[in-house]
Order: C-alpha cells, then structure tokens, then sequence
C-alpha cells in the first residue's frame, strides 16, 4: 500500500517539485547576478503557456518519441521510489535518456542532431559511475534494492564518500548545468542555438521540460539515497543535504564557463576512475 | 539414438559435396533450401527424441577405432591442404604451426594408449548449441541464396563460385555440430581445425590480395590456437592417459587448462588475436554472418564455458577474464570511430564475446548462467543485424552508417529489422543487458575490481555506438535518390525469422531462464541456486512488456493530436525541402549531417597497439607463470 | 494577466540593422533592466518563441528568412518592430536593396521608434506585445 502510495505520490509530485526547484534557481541565478530574476512560479507558467500553444512539428514522430521520453523517465523514477532495483533504474533512465536522443535525432536537423551528438557524449561520460554507485550500494548494504537500502542502519555516505562527492561532478551533468550543459542550455544564445529541443516547441518541449523535472528528482532521490538509514531524522536530513547539493551545482553553474566535448568526457571518466574507483576498490577490499 | 548425431554431421557433408555438382542455379538454390530445412527438421528430431529420453546426457560411441584412422587420415589432407596453399601463396608460419600440430598429435596417439571411452556427447549445452547452429546457420544459408544472387550481380569482378560458397557453409554447419557434441578432445580438435581451414577458404573467397592476406592472417592465428590444442591433448594424454573433456576439467591441471584456454581466446577473436576477426570481413555477408559472428567464433566461448568449473579461481581463469575484460572494453572502444557498418558489428562481436569469456573465466555459476544467456541472444541478434546489413549493402551499394542517414524512409522493412537488432543488444531490458546485470553482480561476488570497472566504462562506450547508429536510421530525411529494396524473398524470410524469435526470446525471458539456462547451469556445476529470483523476472517481463507497448500507445495518442508540419530549422535559410539551405554564396547548399566519430580518441589506429601489446602481455605473462608453475 | 503574458519568450533577428538597436536588444538582458522578471526569456529558436522581435529594416536577403521564421512560430505570435529602421525603413528607406519596414513583409503589431531604439521603449513594446499576445490567444480560443 504504501509503495503505491509513494509511486503515486512521485508521479504527482515530482514534476511539481521540479518546477519548483527550477523556478528557485532561477531565482537564485538572478540574485547571483544581481538580478531580480523571475518569479518562483515561473516553470509553471512556462508550461502552461506552452501547452496552449500552437502543435507545430517537423516530423510525425518527435512527439511519439518525446513522450516515451516521459514514460520511461517515469518508469525509472517509480521504481527507485518503489523501492525496487537501483541498477536496473539506472538501466531504464538510460534507455529513457536514448528516446530523448532519438526525438532529437529524428529531425534531421543541424542543431538538434548536434545536440543529440553531445547528448550521447555526455550520457558516455556519466553512465560509468552510475553503474559503480549502484555496485556501491550493493556492496554496502549487502542488497540492490532501495528499499533494503533505505533499511541499513548507518548512512551509506560514510562508506562511499568517493562514489558520492564524484556523484556531485557527474550530476551536472544530468541537471544540464555549465560547465557540461553542451547538448542544450536555458541561457541565451549560444553555438547551437537550442541543442537538442531546437525543434520541439509547444505542447512537445513542455512534456520534454516535465520529463527532465522527473529526471532531476530522480537524480536527487539517489543523492538521498546516501543519506537514508534506518532512523527517521536521516530522511529531513536526506532533503536537506540534497538542496545543498542542488545549490552547489547552481552555483557552480553560474561560475564555470562550459567547456569543450573532450573536456567533459576526460573529466568525467577521471573522476569517476579516482573518486568511484578508488572508492570500490576500498570497498571491495573492506568486505 | 546413436544415429542422430552422425545423421546431424552427415547430412550436411553430403550437401557439401552434392552443391558444387550442380551446375544449374535454380537446382542448387532448392537444394540449399532443402538441405537447410532438412538440417533444421533433423535437429527438431533429434532433440524431441532427446528430451523424451528426460533429457539426460547420452554419451555414445565408445568404440571408434575405424572413425579415429579417418579422422587422422582426414587431418593429413588438411594439413596438405595448408601446406598447399601457404606454398602457393608463400606464407612460412602458418605451415610450420599445422606441421607441428599434427605431428604432435601423431604422436600423442601412438605414444600414449587410452582408455576406451565414449566419444560424444549430447546434454543441454550442446543440445542448445546445436539448436542454435541447426536454426541460425540454416536461415543464414537460406539467406545466402538470395543474398550472393545480389552480390555478384554487384560485383561482377569477383569470379563467381556460389557452388563452394554453399558447399564451405554445409560443410562448416557439420563441422560445429561434431564440434559441440565432441567428448573426446581429439575428435573435438579435428572439428576445430576443419573451421578454421573453412573460415580461411570463405576469407579468401574473392581472391583479392586483401582477402588472401586476411585470410592468412586469420588462418596462423587459428593454427596457433590449434596449436595451443594440441598441446593441452598432449600434455593431458600424458600425464592423465585420457583425452576426455571431462578429465581435463577434473584433473584441474592449469598447464592443460591454459593451452585449451589458449584455442578458445583465439577462436573467439580475442585481444591479441583480433585483428583476424576484422579482416573477415571481407568475406561475403553470409560467412560473416554465420562463421564470424553467430556460430564459428561461439566455439570458443563453448569450450572456455566448458572449461569454467575448472578455471574458477586459478592463474588460467584469471588469464581468461581479464583478456576478456580487456577485450570487452577495448573492442567497445573502438567501435565507436568505425563507419563501416559490418567493421562496427565486428567490433561489437569481439566485444561481446569478451564479456562472455570473462564471464567464462571467473567460473561462478552466476557468470556462466550469463555467459549461455548472452550467447543466446548474441548469435540471434548479431546475425540478424550482419543479414540486415549486407541486404543493405545490396540495396545502396554502401554499408557506411553515414549513408544510411534516414533509411527508415527509404528501407523501411530493413531497418526495422536492423532497429530490433540494435535495441536487442544494448538496450533495456532486453536479452544483453539483463545478462549485462548478471554479470556486473558476478564479478561484484567474486571480488573482482577490475572487471567491475571494464564493465562500467564497456557498457557506456558499447551504448554510444549503437546509439549514433540507432540515430542514423531513425532520421526523418527524405533523401534525393529513391532506393529500390531489392532483398529477395528468402533473405526476408530469414530476417523475419530471426527478428521473430529475437521478440520472442525477450517475451519468454523468465521461461527460458527457468526451462534452459538454470539446467544448463545445473549440468554444468552439478549444482545451482537461482541466480535471479522470481520477482526480478517478472519485473523484467513487466518492463519488457512496457517497452514493447509505451511506444505503441503513444504511437496512437500522438496519431490523434492534430498538427503542423514545419520546415526544420537552418537559421532561417531553409530552402524549403528541409534537404538545401542556402550558404554564404547565396547558392543552395545540400545538407549533410556526420555523426560523431572520435577519431582521434578512439581510434583503431591509437587504441588498437596498446591493447593488442598490454593483452599479449597479460597472456604470456600468464602462461610463464603457469608453466613456470608446472615444471 | 493570461496564460500566454506571464511567460513571452523572444525571438531576436538583425534584418539589416547597423547593430545600434541590437545592443540595445541585449541591454535589456542586463542586470540593469533584466527582462527575465516578466518571464521574458531571449530564446533564439523560432519553435520556441512567442514574439518576433525584429531591428533593422527589410532587404532582398533578409526578406526570405523574416518569412521562413515567422512561419517556423507557433502561434499565437506577435511581431515587434525595433527601431525606425525596421517601422519604416529609416534613413535607408530608398536604398535600392531596401524593401521598407517589416510590415511590407509579414504583419507587425507593435512599432517601437527610434534610433537606436531605448532599452525602456523596448521593453515597452514588449510589454504591449504581451497583452495582444492574451488577446489573440483568446481570439484563437473563440474561434474554436
């Protein structure tokens, strides 16, 4: 009962709480700048405005694709909240991650299929370390399940701070923040003028921002997976250490300049090797 | 029931001589047909007889005395054969290494006196070998007909020797099914060389000064392999005074371990001896398809799975997996900057097969129950996407990925088939992947870091070159020359088939991991836990099934929603067609979209030294340290 | 306020502006103004944008792609006109390349003068273009 509870309550809530979340660091990016920024209930706006938009396409099949996108985002999300399998969540939020490439790709476009090109880069760099935090997890507390996971009785942070601290650089990854934002961005203009969701507009881009509201809750519901033990003041804490880390990548954001393609993928298998790596090995040798 | 396997071997060796006979095209094509389906119809008997006899192991023909003067005498004329064609062609190595083996041989059978002992043996890995052999090889035959058709109306300048082409193909299908039946070491070496001379004939089939040099290439590598065969039969003859499989993974002898381990990694294409496997390619699709990717290169996997229980935790299994770690990640790696499409499958085969061989190598029950299952799904898929391919190739008269930009337009057909394939290795929850999960848990159990991190960084590489290519196909580009599919009925057929059963194997995930791959396990260790429990299978299926039915459905939701269509975006200088813009010059300009390569990341000719020298170490160090160990 | 005013996004193009009132265009971006707390948000992709914001008046070159991003807009859409130049053609009105104002090309709904163009006029416009962006959206709804 209660795990239905919790699917349904992701599957309500996180779009919200992503809007949210989004519309606060807008927010405090204005504020960064020493702007005033836009209201915090700017997402919702957003999405509203462009479901009552005109449909417009190039192609029959973006939007088929975009919301399998959704879907499968969807899938990923509820069962990490379901308590299920954290590697085969991890497996599903790649292939959702291909649908968005595919949409991206079936407009045979020059931006979009840059962008689509970098998208695939980006998911090459940050899958290695998933799947090594998952290993993690499973060496940890004995069990892949989250919901054996959240049951352990010390915090898995204190046995993985390597997998989590490399987690914090690879997420930017995922939250589509400078300085690895390569395959679209929210700021202004920019080399590729939208990336990825250059041809997806209306109707088509909102479901594509609601996806990426799921992902970024998703991302952060593993971020609590760290913290989560047996005792119940671990779950606020768990809140509350991810919109530190929320905020970190914002303000990470908003100082770093985003690099080249190489840079990314360097940066991120290096850290994943030092950061994870070192990290499993330890682990493995613990054991 | 002592019949059927030499009626399984037989019948496609009478194919084999009965083909080039037949001078007519029409005759030899229904041959082949017939030949095919009676292999397939055989087989289905066979293992309906089998499994009413509770499916137990038989092992039958205990006294072979005239069958083992034949098979010598066969041996002879192979090596004859070789030292023919490396004397015309004046290549030294690989008639020295086929001297030395089979006069090696010679003497280990006259020198050491065995036991009579039953030569074969049919339980379920090789039953399952054999079903896999029978139905993908029979289809890729039946394939081929069609397919060499259209090849050599393609390339008027090879010579035309569809008679051989077909015969090497029966004659290879008997070899592999002697082969994976086979108990007795010699008689399973015999079978062994017989492919590799078979693959070094298709190689060559078009006699360019490329394929001969690859097929040389590939020929001294399998000889050394052989080799590597012959010494283990040796030292197990001498020491045990036996050359069954079994007393070789009883004895637990690593120096008898090794040398066999020796002939599995370079059947299987592995790191350092890969490179044959990419020169294959020249070879006609067909061959490709079934010698180099679904059946010949599994021998090796087969004897390595074989050989697991035994190379659990010593120097030989550590050799195995990490050559195949090794292999698994480098292969992936390079994949990636090829564009040739049958260069990306070969790649992705070697790489493939390296999972499964360091699956093999760690010995548990879990990786081995991994190791069947990929297998199963990789020769299904793979040679799908090789016959996907070259009826491409056919088609547009290219296999580059780059000119395959928007075929789900212009091939539609094809590239659903192409597109079943690519999903089925890489993506969830398909077949690969699952046993993608198995293992990464095994290796986690067994404590073994470094594959653990392959295996990280192997399955990102692996999903980024299927996915450019996946993105490829899918592109909504309306090309400007219109392409006629001229893929005939049988290589259809065949794709259908394959494509069919790749569904269905994904569907039945949890009957086939209960009803085949647990007992094959069981059989294999005596003994097996449930690797995966019940209510991960049916997540899986529940998974699967949504797979299959959230892009149906939203399909049909998207189907109702009304919209306009627009041209896409080129900075506003679209020329209308979403195919020109107009450049600089003011003149049109045709659009034209690379996918990413990364050459200079990942490049064969930057990746392929270090691994091939980093692996060649690994392997001699190895084997000094075992027979080091031996002596 | 309506659905479509508290989120316009905007489509920024040079027909053949001397680039006076494009910086003026990107002042508007600047802490100093910071149009993004009316939502407004400088996307650069017709798909994505509700106002058209145009500076510099119409040639032979430009006129195609005016049309083509105009098309490639959802609507509801509105165009603004930034600058004398892009309202009438300004000084370069009887050059022989110059077809005029953008209205000789697709439909304008708001003219904001001057040369260059002040960053508070544009932002003016913009926000007038923001309330014919709800009428016609409700014009649209009406007719549906």
């Amino acid at each position: 009962m209660t795990r239905i509870l919790l699917i349904l309550g992701y599957l309500v809530l996180a779009p919200a709480a992503g809007a949210l979340l989004d519309g606060a660091d807008r927010v405090i990016s204005a504020r960064m700048q020493r702007r005033k920024g836009p209201s915090l209930l700017q997402p919702f706006y957003d999405l509203q405005k462009l479901f009552a938009k005109q449909m417009i396409a190039v192609n029959n099949v973006q939007m088929l694709l975009n919301l399998s996108y959704l879907v499968f985002l969807a899938i990923a999300g509820a069962m990490l909240f379901a308590g299920q399998d954290i590697l085969m969540c991890m497996f599903i939020l790649s292939t959702a991650d291909m649908f968005l490439i595919m949409a991206a790709s079936s407009d045979s476009s020059p931006y979009a299929s840059l962008g689509a090109g970098r998208e695939m880069l980006q998911m090459m760099a940050y899958e290695p370390l998933t799947l090594i935090i998952a290993v993690g997890f499973y060496l940890t507390t004995g069990s892949s399940h989250v919901s054996d996971i959240v049951h352990a009785s010390s915090s898995a942070v204190w046995l993985m701070p390597g997998m989590f601290l490399g987690f914090i650089f690879t997420a930017a990854v995922k939250f589509r923040k400078s300085p690895f934002d390569l395959s679209t961005s929210h700021h202004a203009h920019q080399e590729m003028v939208k990336g990825l969701t250059t041809e997806m507009s209306g109707p088509t881009l909102a479901i594509m921002n609601i996806a990426e509201y799921y992902e970024m809750i998703l991302i952060l519901g593993i971020f609590g997976l760290f913290i989560v033990n047996e005792n119940w003041w671990s779950w606020p804490l768990a809140v509350l250490v991810c919109l530190v880390i929320f905020f970190l990548e914002v303000l990470w954001d908003n100082a770093s300049a985003r690099v080249k393609w190489d840079l990314l993928l360097k940066g991120c298998w290096t850290v994943t090797l030092l950061a994870g790596g070192l990290n499993l090995l330890i682990l493995m040798l613990v054991r | 029931m002592g019949l059927f396997p030499i009626l399984l071997i037989g019948l496609p060796v009478l194919a084999a001589v009965l083909i080039p006979l037949i001078r007519q095209d029409r005759t030899r094509d229904l041959m082949v047909y017939g030949c095919a389906g009676g292999v397939m119809i055989l087989t289905l008997v066979f293992l309906f007889v089998w499994l009413q006899g509770g499916a137990d192991a038989w092992y039958l023909y205990a006294d072979t005395e005239l069958a083992n003067h034949g098979m010598l005498a066969l041996e002879v004329c192979l090596m004859c054969l070789i030292l023919f064609l490396s004397f015309r062609y004046r290549r030294l190595f690989p008639a020295i290494l086929s001297i030395a083996q089979t006069a090696l041989l010679f003497y280990t059978e006259s020198a050491v006196h065995m036991p009579a002992a039953e030569h074969m043996m049919a339980d379920r890995l090789a039953m399952l070998m054999c079903v896999i052999i029978a139905f993908v090889g029979g289809f890729i035959c039946i394939y081929a007909v069609g397919y060499m058709k259209g090849y050599h109306a393609h390339h008027k300048e090879f010579a035309d020797r569809r008679g051989f082409f077909f015969s090497m193909l029966f004659l290879f299908l008997a070899a592999m099914f002697g082969l994976v039946l086979s108990l007795n070491l010699i008689w399973m070496y015999f079978f062994w060389e017989v492919t590799s001379v078979i693959s070094f004939l298709l190689i060559g089939y078009t006699r360019t000064d490329e394929a001969v040099h690859n097929s040389f290439r590939a020929l001294w590598m399998n000889l050394l392999g052989g080799l590597g065969f012959a010494v283990g039969i040796a030292v197990l003859a001498f020491t045990r005074g036996s050359v069954q499989m079994t007393d070789a993974i009883e004895s637990g002898s690593v120096l008898v371990l090794a040398c066999l381990a020796l002939a599995g990694l370079t059947k299987s294409a592995q790191l350092p001896f890969s490179s044959w496997l990419l020169g294959a390619m020249v070879a006609p699709t067909p061959s490709s398809a079934l010698l180099h990717s679904a059946t010949m290169v599994k021998a090796g996997v087969y004897l390595l799975l074989r050989l697991a229980p035994a190379l659990s935790g010593n120097m030989a299994g550590m050799m195995v997996s990490l050559i195949g770690g090794l292999t698994f990640i480098a292969a992936s790696a390079m994949a990636i900057a090829q564009n040739d499409g049958k260069l990306v499958l070969a790649f992705s085969t070697v790489s493939n097969l390296g999972l499964i061989v360091a699956c093999a190598g760690i010995g548990a029950e879990e990786t081995v129950w991994g190791a069947v299952f990929l297998m199963i799904f990789h020769s299904v898929s793979k040679s799908m996407l090789f016959q996907a391919v070259g009826a491409t190739e056919n088609c547009l008269g290219s296999r580059d990925i780059e000119d395959m930009h928007g075929l789900l337009l212009r091939l539609p057909k094809l590239t659903y088939i192409m597109g079943i394939g690519i999903a089925g290795m890489y993506l969830a929850p398909f077949g690969m992947l699952i046993s993608k999960w198995v293992a990464l848990r095994a290796f986690v159990d067994s404590g073994n870091v470094v594959l653990v991190l392959f295996l990280a960084y192997g399955s990102a590489t692996t999903m980024l070159y299927w996915t450019k290519w996946l993105a490829k196909l899918i592109s909504q580009h309306h090309a400007r020359d219109r392409v006629t599919d001229v893929t005939r009925k049988d290589e259809y057929l065949s794709m259908f088939l394959h494509a069919g059963s790749m569904l269905l194997l994904c569907l039945l995930f949890p009957a086939l991991a209960i009803f085949i791959v647990n007992p094959i396990v069981r059989e294999v260790f005596g003994y097996a836990n449930t690797v995966l429990s019940m209510s991960v299978l049916t997540t899986m299926t529940i998974m699967l099934v949504s797979v299959l039915i959230v892009p149906a459905t939203m399909f049909f939701v998207t189907r109702a929603a009304h919209r306009d269509l627009v041209p896409i975006y080129m900075s506003g200088v679209n020329e209308g067609d979403n195919r020109y813009f107009v450049n600089s010059m003011g003149e049109p300009e045709h659009l034209y979209l690379s996918n990413w390569y990364l050459r200079f990341e990942f490049g064969r000719r930057h990746l392929m030294r270090p691994s091939v020298i980093l692996s060649a170490s690994i392997l001699i160090v190895s084997l000094c340290l075992i027979i080091g160990g031996a002596v | 306020m309506g659905k479509m005013s508290r989120s316009p996004w905007l489509l920024h193009y040079d027909a053949s502006s001397c680039n006076g009132c494009d910086i003026e265009v990107l002042d508007c971006l600047t802490p100093k103004y910071d149009i993004e707390r009316f939502g407004i948000i400088n996307t650069g992709d017709p798909f994505q944008a509700d106002i058209l914001l145009i500076t510099g008046g119409v040639n032979s070159q430009t006129e195609p792609v005016v049309k083509q991003l105009y098309s490639q807009m959802p609507s509801p859409k509105v165009v603004v006109a930034v600058g004398i130049c892009a309202c009438t053609g300004g000084v370069f009105k009887e050059c022989y390349n110059i077809r005029g104002g953008i209205d000789t090309v697709i439909p304008v709904d708001v003219y904001v003068p001057g040369c260059a163009a002040r960053p508070e006029s544009i932002i003016d416009g913009v926000v007038k273009a923001v309330q014919i962006l709800d009428q016609k959206r409700a014009a649209q709804n009406q007719e549906a």
